[in-house]
């Protein structure tokens, strides 16, 4: 299997929150969202997924309850609470902050 | 983020643990499932990709455990670990209780140890600012702490500029009337600013006020705290009570507070202020007391030393008859009165320190076993999704439950030790020590204790880490790489293990070499019988009987007096009891000999006619005294053995006659017997010649008798002091004991018996250390070969030659700790040669006794893991590569 590149470290969490500014989703969904949306490059392992839901639910960025799946499944969704957003926009900040100074290392390097 | 809600929620999932892993079971299951459905969808068959699905997935006990990892409380899997912890120490309870009991002692002795010091060496002294007072007194050569005299002190007061208040203090006894007769009672008389000095105030009544130390000035007296509970019931009425201290009327002005002590005088019962009105301090030559000073704020040390000295300097020009050659010496006051005691405890502390080191060290290698021998185990539980970290974590948590229980049990171990030490301390030797007085588990102990605690915990965390990062968890699962750490821990290990048992046989030998000793001592011929035997002290006020003649009716008397009551064979009279020392001597002279002018010393006793025959000792030539031997007849003397040997070789000395160096003519006294030798000085002095005179002829006012008796000697005591008061109430009267007990009391048997204590508990921890130190490293050795074991088994090798093997092993380490051991022993032995006693450094009972207790308790050690090496099965052995 080839390996495929890892998330950058501290952003599983941002990833997370961003996927459910559009809709509560269940774990599952949120997975596979953000599998899609980075077409395909970015994959969450379940390992580090559930542990980061847990995280977020005892921040009180999220909530979740139980709902059913157009299947008719019993699942659990998770959707965005105000403080959440909040965090978001801190976290997407902070993130462009980053990559901002990232870039203008790079940049640098290659002159 | 409020902390406050994640603590609610968490609370509310621990609470609720039971749901919380049901949502999490079930979400992962759905997860899971729409995985499948997709690798269908994508054209998998159900079965293939179900498994796509959990592969993909990964270990959900895992992530079950990390999902936990995030809400729980950390101390959840804390209990867990515990709870694990405990249960594996309780399947191996021979590994648990050996760790602890390890632990245990080693820890006991090092904080039973330690509250010695801290009593006598941490905690101050309880006076105000105690590190500005000093201990001031003079110096010769000889004695580098020598007695001031009365005049010197008075000179030093005014003279120096380096003291804010200089006072003395010297030892005083005073015959106290009690209702049930007169008792001799420490006391002491210190300058009126003695308390002040020292920043000590009266729980009741008032201070000594200046002035009161001047000759004729009405005496008044302060009492200790425990005379004023014991003998006045603790009334606050006391102040302004007389009391009457031998034939002088007292007023008590004031009591010393509880915690008052003075480790130089602690038993003195009565303190007086101090008028120089005795012989002694009229005299510069006279030296009969010692000073405390405190330092001017600013003053060093040495600049007052070297003040005091130049000031002792003036005086020796200023008096060079009596002040020749006296120096002064300035020292702290906590190291003048804890003095010798300092090195013996920083000693033994290393010493316990020592063991407790080997003792930890011990447990790992244990820890160490056990770890080997749940390689698997741990491999397994890797394998199934227990991170390194947990698993270490586990190590540390079964450390840390070896530790506590140690610690807890060491913490009474090490009260019990205290008690018994403490116990090992001569009644007298007490006095010296107030400090020791509720000695105990107080803070500071505990406080140590507890960093002992933590000192061996992170050892035994530190232990098994190394060990898994050394070797590969995996490997685990096939038995199959050595690590190097092994092999480095194994060679560690045996050198150890060697000193171990060296260490063990020094001190065995030690133990036994001074237990030995101690026996050969309470065991020696005397001369005398012991038993049936006791012996009490008189002393008369001197002023109530200041005529010889009084003093010789006295003890005409108490001798019938004490001969007449009930169980009481005789009775008689001596200045000094036997079994004392060689001390109270005298110089001799003989008439119609030249003289060169040296001193033939001999010890001098005077004794009462029934003495000899009392003692039961045998008269070898002459004749005993009689009670008609007074000052009306011809001075006669009789000699002991020794006594004749050394002056009189091949003479019979019987009508020779002895004088003072000046041959005074009131000094010749006539040899009238000679006695078999008996034990004048302490139990390991050696026979001094002696004269003995008749008691009527110089009679003294402090007198010691001694007892023959027909019955237990033990019951004839309480009855004697009455005797003795119905002749003279003014009769000062001791507390009387056996001869059998002031021989085992007396100090030369209590160093004998302490050190023997001492070295053998230290000896028995150091062979029980070894001992497992020893099992710990062969059976480690066994664990690791059990491969070598199964291809050498599975070749044609024998049970017993399996035994060999790992006997072999440890008989190297036994022979090369027990040589290496008696080296050291007969080293030792030579250096303590001043406490063994009619035992050679080299006694070869002892040596023996040692090499077989210890070897034999080792090769038990050894037989264990030998056993297991044995019983190994070579098909499982051979398997598991």
């Amino acid at each position: 299997m080839a390996k495929k590149p890892d998330l950058l470290p501290g952003t599983l969490d941002m990833l997370i929150l961003k996927t459910l500014t559009r809709a509560p989703l269940h774990g599952y969904g949120i997975a596979l969202s953000i599998k899609r949306l980075s077409d395909e490059v970015l994959t969450v392992e379940e390992g580090s997924l559930y542990p980061a839901l847990q995280r977020l639910l005892l921040q009180g960025w999220v909530k979740a309850e139980w709902k059913m799946t157009e299947t008719n499944r019993r699942a659990r969704f998770y959707t965005l609470t105000a403080a959440g957003r909040k965090q978001l926009g801190i976290e997407l900040t902070q993130f462009e902050q980053m990559i901002a100074a990232i870039g203008r290392v790079l940049q640098d390097a290659e002159v | 983020m409020n902390p406050f809600q994640t603590l609610s929620r968490k609370l509310s999932i621990l609470f609720g643990r039971k749901r919380f892993r049901d949502e999490l079971d079930e979400e992962m299951a759905f997860h899971r499932a729409q995985a499948e459905k997709e690798f269908v969808a994508a054209g998998m068959t159900a079965e293939a990709a179900r498994y796509a699905a959990i592969r993909q997935f990964g270990n959900s006990t895992q992530l079950r455990e990390r999902s936990h990892a995030v809400v729980g409380f950390s101390f959840e899997t804390m209990v867990l670990d515990l709870r694990f912890a405990l249960r594996q120490l309780r399947k191996n309870p021979g590994f648990a209780l050996t760790a602890i009991l390890i632990l245990a002692l080693g820890m006991s002795a090092s904080v039973a140890i330690f509250a010695f010091v801290d009593a006598a060496l941490i905690k101050p002294l309880p006076y105000a600012n105690p590190t500005r007072l000093m201990d001031v007194t003079e110096s010769l050569a000889l004695f580098p702490r020598g007695n001031l005299s009365y005049a010197d002190y008075v000179d030093w007061k005014r003279m120096n500029t380096v003291f804010s208040s200089l006072a003395g203090y010297t030892g005083d006894g005073f015959a106290l009337t009690t209702p049930t007769g007169t008792e001799p009672v420490p006391g002491e008389r210190v300058a009126v600013e003695f308390l002040r000095t020292l920043g000590v105030v009266p729980v009741l009544g008032r201070d000594f006020h200046p002035g009161e130390d001047v000759p004729g000035a009405s005496p008044v007296v302060m009492l200790n705290y425990r005379t004023w509970m014991r003998r006045y019931g603790g009334r606050p009425d006391v102040v302004g009570k007389a009391v009457n201290l031998s034939g002088v009327a007292y007023t008590i002005v004031g009591v010393l507070p509880e915690n008052f002590q003075f480790a130089f005088r602690d038993n003195a019962e009565f303190w007086a202020p101090q008028q120089p009105t005795n012989e002694c301090e009229k005299r510069r030559s006279c030296h009969n007391m010692y000073a405390v000073g405190r330092l001017k704020d600013g003053v060093t040390v040495a600049a007052a030393a070297a003040d005091m000295k130049s000031i002792a300097q003036q005086l020796e020009r200023q008096f060079p008859d009596s002040n020749r050659g006296q120096g002064a010496s300035v020292m702290p006051l906590a190291d003048a009165m804890v003095g010798d005691i300092r090195p013996i405890l920083l000693v033994l502390l290393g010493g316990a320190g020592l063991l407790l080191f080997i003792a930890c060290v011990n447990v790992s290698s244990l820890l160490l076993v056990r770890a080997e021998s749940r390689r698997r185990e741990i491999a397994v539980r890797g394998a199934l999704g227990a991170s390194r970290s947990r698993l270490i974590w586990q190590f540390v948590t079964e450390g840390l439950a070896l530790v506590a229980a140690g610690t807890a049990m060491g913490l009474m171990l090490a009260d019990a030790g205290m008690q018994v030490l403490t116990r090992l301390i001569s009644k007298d030797m007490m006095i010296g020590m107030p400090y020791l007085r509720g000695l105990g588990l107080n803070f500071h102990v505990l406080l140590f204790a507890g960093l002992l605690a933590v000192l061996a915990a992170i050892l035994f965390a530190v232990t098994p880490i190394f060990h898994m990062a050394f070797s590969n968890m995996r490997d685990g699962l096939t038995d199959g790489g050595r690590a190097a750490a092994s092999t480095l821990w194994r060679r560690m290990g045996a050198n150890l293990v060697v000193i171990e048992l060296a260490t063990a046989v020094v001190l065995l030998t030690g133990a036994g070499l001074l237990g030995k000793s101690l026996y050969k001592l309470l065991h020696l011929d005397l001369g005398f019988q012991t038993d049936h035997l006791a012996t009490i002290n008189i002393a008369l006020p001197d002023a109530l009987f200041s005529k010889d003649a009084q003093v010789v009716a006295f003890a005409r008397q108490v001798v019938q007096r004490v001969e007449s009551l009930p169980g009481v064979q005789s009775a008689a009279l001596t200045s000094l009891l036997p079994v004392s020392c060689n001390c109270n001597t005298d110089w001799v002279r003989f008439v119609g000999r030249p003289y060169n002018g040296i001193h033939n010393e001999v010890n001098e006793r005077e004794v009462s006619a029934g003495f000899f025959a009392t003692l039961h000792t045998k008269l070898l030539r002459g004749r005993y005294f009689t009670d008609e031997d007074d000052a009306s007849k011809p001075n006669v003397v009789m000699i002991n053995e020794a006594f004749a040997r050394k002056y009189f070789p091949g003479e019979d000395p019987v009508g020779k006659q002895i004088g003072d160096t000046q041959l005074t003519p009131r000094s010749i006294r006539r040899i009238v017997g000679v006695i078999d030798d008996f034990k004048d000085a302490s139990l390991d002095q050696e026979q001094w010649p002696a004269e003995y005179q008749p008691f009527n002829q110089s009679p003294d006012t402090y007198i010691s008798m001694i007892i023959r008796t027909t019955q237990d000697e033990q019951a004839v005591l309480p009855t004697l002091a009455k005797a003795i008061h119905q002749v003279s109430l003014q009769a000062a009267v001791e507390e009387g004991a056996t001869m059998t007990q002031r021989i085992n009391d007396s100090e030369t048997a209590y160093i004998h018996r302490s050190a023997a204590f001492l070295v053998g508990g230290f000896a028995v921890l150091a062979l029980m250390l070894g001992v497992v130190g020893l099992y710990g490293v062969i059976a480690y050795s066994v664990s690791q070969r059990t491969r070598e074991i199964g291809v050498r088994m599975a070749l044609g090798a024998q049970r017993s030659s399996v035994y060999q093997l790992v006997l072999r092993e440890a008989g190297r380490l036994i022979l090369i700790g027990v040589v290496v051991g008696i080296a050291g022993s007969i080293g030792a032995a030579m250096l303590m040669g001043k406490l063994l006693f009619g035992v050679h450094a080299w006694d070869a009972g002892t040596l023996a006794g040692v090499v077989v207790v210890l070897s034999v308790s080792a090769l038990m050690a050894s037989y264990f893991p030998a056993r297991r090496a044995a019983s190994v099965n070579p098909t499982v052995a051979l398997r598991a590569e």
